[in-house]
């Protein structure tokens, strides 16, 4: 490429490939199942982000890009997974240095007594530079009830981090879809510095399935056709009940699972072959008080 | 005078991006950053005032660098150093040290002798401000 | 070996039976993590089989003499003898790899003298050897933790002088000979307030008529103290403290210490015991210690015969010494770059791995001995740095003697011409640059603004040592630099 045609021309293809921002994107598609919007919009916020990039380079970009999200939905529906991932390709697309990712509750920003706050939201703004600081629960940080709350100099803090630093870090706030819509409302401040909202789903049934397949293959047991049915009949139940977190029940559905088939395997005694150290039997799916109109285990 | 301690006394003092190119080098193995400074450069002087606890866990230079403004905004007048920490077995030591700020005028070091009989001379240094 | 006289006789018979069948060859035998355990390279002469040869070093440096004595039999004798346990013939040479394992009972604990007197005491005259070389040495933690070790180790040093992430510097004072006290001192004044760390006396530099060793001591911390007051650094001269006697050399020890000196010298041809009694000295009186190979060269340096300088890197941190040179790979002295790099580790490393392209044949856990700081000296210069930094790393001093006082601008300004130029290859380091290979062009670019460095760099430009190294690994052939 010649000089003069780098001033009019870009190779928006070579720009893809050379940032590597499909093999992420391939590797979110494979790796979280279902979540198709979420997808797409990571997709198109991937592509926007690859053209600011490419008419910055060509002058005629005004001011950089606003980066901060937010990420809305029930739990377990893969925030935290897709907000790592978000990092990553952040970081590729050259917007963070580092592309890491820092969690924060409000435990972690919010301090308990005077002049105690400050120093420990800068501190995660510190240890977030570079990378995604990931803030759960968010609205959390506003108390409206009580007006000496502390966290009122957290959000002030991160409100001018995210205008002042820009190029330093990357804000994600996460949490359930209403809770946030009032948190923005009271926070105006937080609602202008964000750019995309993304709204989590909840999963279907033959998602979840899928989910529950992909992590009992990945920890080397095996539903039989028994197990399989009767733990498709658990989700469809307990997908019912309150305190239903999507791919956070499952896997502790799946825990409770193994319990009892591990007591089931001791009690039986004798030898065992490894086909049935994996399988997982309807029993022991069934055992369930979900079955019962119980619920296994609150908030699980 | 210019003193000389530190790893890179030698060279012209470093612009923040060079400071920002050494702190990274020293994120990237993994050793936390200490900033320290103190009005009284002594060879012997140990312990520099801390500012601040050494930083743990911050993976992007620019972190430190805004704790190393804040530092020379506090003390203008005073040396300040940074120090990249490797507290791995058998190491466990200031891996790397330099200063990133110095007063205008640096003090002069006055060389005391105590003359003895037997041409022994016992030597101290003394800071002249 | 001599011929069995005993025939088909038992193993007491009154006679000479080979040592092989006196036990001292075992190929089942299996060392204990306890054994002390040798390599040795022999040549036998011809018509001694190997495994003989073997079995033979095994038992003159351990319990056996040339013929059968009924005396062993009022002993444990099969704990105490030495098993060697391998022989392996070295490719396209005549020579064979004999390894060896020693209980760890035959040895006083704490004594370098001890264990050199049973492991190269008589063996190396071996008539039916042609020649043979201690290579390397396993020393087991139970045995390292009976020695003191270095008296302060790299960590400490750098804590006591408060200088981190770079090379330490140093330079000889020359002429070698000659000086008197108040010129001589003028030379560690101006080395020292150019920008080295260290001056340091020569391994010949003890008391002699043209300079005693007091007034030199007083000279030079005059230099050093206003070297300190000039810089705000910590400085040091190796006083060498090396004299006919253990009582002189306290003497002169206790006179460097009064007088403020961080740091003394001895020469290695002191003997083990003098060093261990120093080592002693140095951790009691809060001096360091820097020990000047002097002598070893007669032994360490032919491939075939002797002892080698790994093997002596090991016994001295052992016998504990915090500096010990150690090569420069690309100077005026022997060194080839495999071979040093081996020397390094073992002086410098937490634990090692058997490593042949380095000529490490076992492992060697040192068992939080802490890590002597070794020396680079002998014809380096400041436009060598990115080759010296590559090879022997941060932890360690370049001595440059002549390429600090042979600087056409005067000994400071050789001094920081040096100092410059291994700041700015540790800042290139650091920035993740290529050093080595654009480590001309770093030089080049800090002799713009510093005319120090350009001259240094114009004067010594060319001058390389490329001889072939006579001592290199088996497992390469590598070239010289």
């Amino acid at each position: 490429m010649t000089t003069t045609e780098t001033l009019t021309t870009i190779d928006l293809d070579a720009a893809y490939r050379e940032s590597n921002v499909q093999q992420l994107l391939d590797e979110l598609d494979r790796e979280l199942i279902g979540l198709t919007p979420v997808k797409t919009r990571i997709r198109e916020i991937a592509s926007l982000l690859l053209v600011a990039r490419l008419r910055e380079q060509m002058g005629l970009s005004t001011e950089p890009p606003t980066l901060h999200m937010s990420f809305t939905g029930q739990p377990g529906t893969g925030k935290t997974s897709v907000a790592m991932r978000m990092a990553k390709i952040l970081h590729h697309l050259g917007y963070v240095r580092k592309g890491h990712m820092v969690v924060a509750t409000r435990d972690d920003l919010v301090g308990q007594y005077v002049g105690h706050t400050a120093p420990k939201t800068k501190e995660m703004l510190k240890k977030a530079t570079g990378g995604v600081l990931f803030i759960d629960e968010a609205y959390y940080l506003y108390r409206p009830e009580n007006e000496r709350d502390y966290g009122q100099e957290a959000i002030e803090m991160l409100l001018q981090a995210m205008e002042n630093q820009r190029g330093d870090l990357v804000v994600i706030l996460a949490g359930y879809k209403d809770r946030m819509a009032t948190f923005f409302q009271a926070n105006p401040g937080f609602h202008s510095r964000i750019a995309h909202h993304i709204d989590f789903p909840d999963y279907t049934l033959e998602e979840l399935m899928q989910i529950a397949e992909m992590m009992v293959f990945q920890q080397n047991y095996a539903f039989d056709a028994a197990s399989r049915q009767a733990f498709h009949e658990y989700l469809a139940l307990r997908m019912m009940q309150p305190h239903f977190s999507n791919a956070r029940s499952v896997r502790n559905a799946l825990d409770r699972i193994k319990l009892r088939q591990a007591n089931r395997l001791v009690r039986a005694g004798g030898a065992v072959s490894k086909a049935e150290l994996m399988r997982i039997d309807a029993a022991d799916v069934r055992q369930s008080r979900v079955f019962q109109g119980g619920i296994d285990q609150p908030a699980g | 005078m210019r003193i000389t301690q530190g790893t890179f006394s030698f060279l012209p003092d470093f612009t923040d991006e060079e400071i920002k190119a050494q702190i990274q080098y020293c994120l990237d193995n993994g050793w936390p950053i200490s900033i320290e400074y103190t009005d009284d450069p002594h060879p012997r002087n140990t312990y520099w005032e801390m500012w601040g606890l050494p930083m743990f866990d911050i993976r992007d230079a620019v972190a430190i660098m805004q704790e190393v403004t804040a530092c020379r905004r506090a003390f203008p007048e005073h040396y300040i150093r940074v120090n990249g920490y490797d507290r791995s077995l058998g190491r466990a030591t200031t891996a790397l040290s330099f200063i990133v700020n110095r007063p205008t005028v640096e003090p002069e070091f006055e060389l005391q002798r105590q003359e003895f009989a037997d041409r022994q001379v016992k030597y101290t240094l003394q800071v002249r401000r | 070996m001599a011929t069995s006289t005993n025939g088909n006789k038992g193993r007491w018979s009154a006679g000479v039976t080979p040592y092989a069948e006196m036990g001292y060859y075992q190929p089942d035998y299996e060392p204990k993590d306890t054994d002390i355990l040798c390599a040795f390279r022999l040549v036998p002469q011809e018509g001694v089989e190997p495994i003989e040869a073997g079995a033979a070093v095994a038992g003159e440096s351990s319990t056996a003499t040339w013929t059968v004595v009924w005396t062993d039999r009022l002993s444990a004798f099969e704990h105490y003898q030495a098993k060697c346990y391998r022989v392996e013939p070295v490719p396209g040479a005549d020579q064979h790899i004999a390894y060896i394992a020693y209980d760890l009972d035959l040895f006083e604990e704490g004594s370098i003298a001890n264990l050199t007197a049973s492991i190269i005491g008589n063996v190396f005259g071996f008539k039916a050897l042609r020649s043979l070389r201690l290579e390397d040495m396993r020393i087991p933690p139970h045995y390292a933790k009976t020695f003191q070790g270095p008296p302060h180790g790299i960590v400490m040093e750098r804590e006591y002088l408060n200088k981190y992430g770079r090379p330490l510097l140093g330079a000889t004072v020359k002429p070698k000979l000659g000086l008197s006290a108040r010129n001589y001192g003028r030379v560690v004044y101006e080395a020292l307030r150019g920008g080295l760390d260290f001056t340091k006396d020569d391994e010949n530099i003890n008391s002699q008529p043209f300079m005693r060793w007091r007034d030199r001591f007083l000279y030079c911390m005059e230099g050093v103290n206003r070297a300190m007051a000039a810089t705000g650094e910590i400085k040091g001269h190796y006083l060498n403290v090396t004299a006919g006697t253990m009582e002189e050399m306290y003497e002169r020890a206790e006179f460097a210490k009064e007088l403020g000196s961080v740091i003394i010298m001895i020469d290695l041809v002191i003997g083990y015991t003098a060093i261990q009694s120093m080592s002693k000295w140095a951790r009691k009186n809060g001096v360091i210690l820097h020990l000047h190979r002097a002598g070893h060269g007669t032994y360490t340096r032919q491939k075939t015969h002797g002892v080698s300088f790994r093997v002596i890197s090991k016994w001295m941190r052992l016998a504990g010494v915090d500096h010990l040179h150690a090569g420069t790979i690309v100077g005026k002295l022997e060194g080839d770059p495999n071979t040093v790099q081996g020397f390094y580790a073992t002086l410098r490393s937490a634990r090692l791995d058997p490593n042949p392209l380095q000529g490490l044949y076992f492992e060697q856990d040192w068992a939080s001995l802490p890590g002597v700081m070794p020396v680079a000296s002998g014809g380096i210069h400041a436009g060598q740095i990115h080759q010296l930094l590559h090879y022997l790393g941060e932890d360690v001093v370049f001595q440059f003697g002549g390429g600090t006082i042979g600087h056409p601008d005067g000994i400071a300004e050789g001094a920081a011409a040096n100092r410059i130029a291994v700041e700015a290859m540790i800042q290139a380091r650091n920035e993740g640059r290529d050093y080595l290979n654009e480590g001309p062009e770093i030089l080049a670019r800090a002799a713009r603004w510093s005319p120090a460095l350009a001259k240094a760099l114009e004067t010594w430009k060319d001058i390389t040592f490329n001889f072939e190294s006579t001592d290199t690994p088996d497992v390469m052939v590598t070239p010289s630099y």
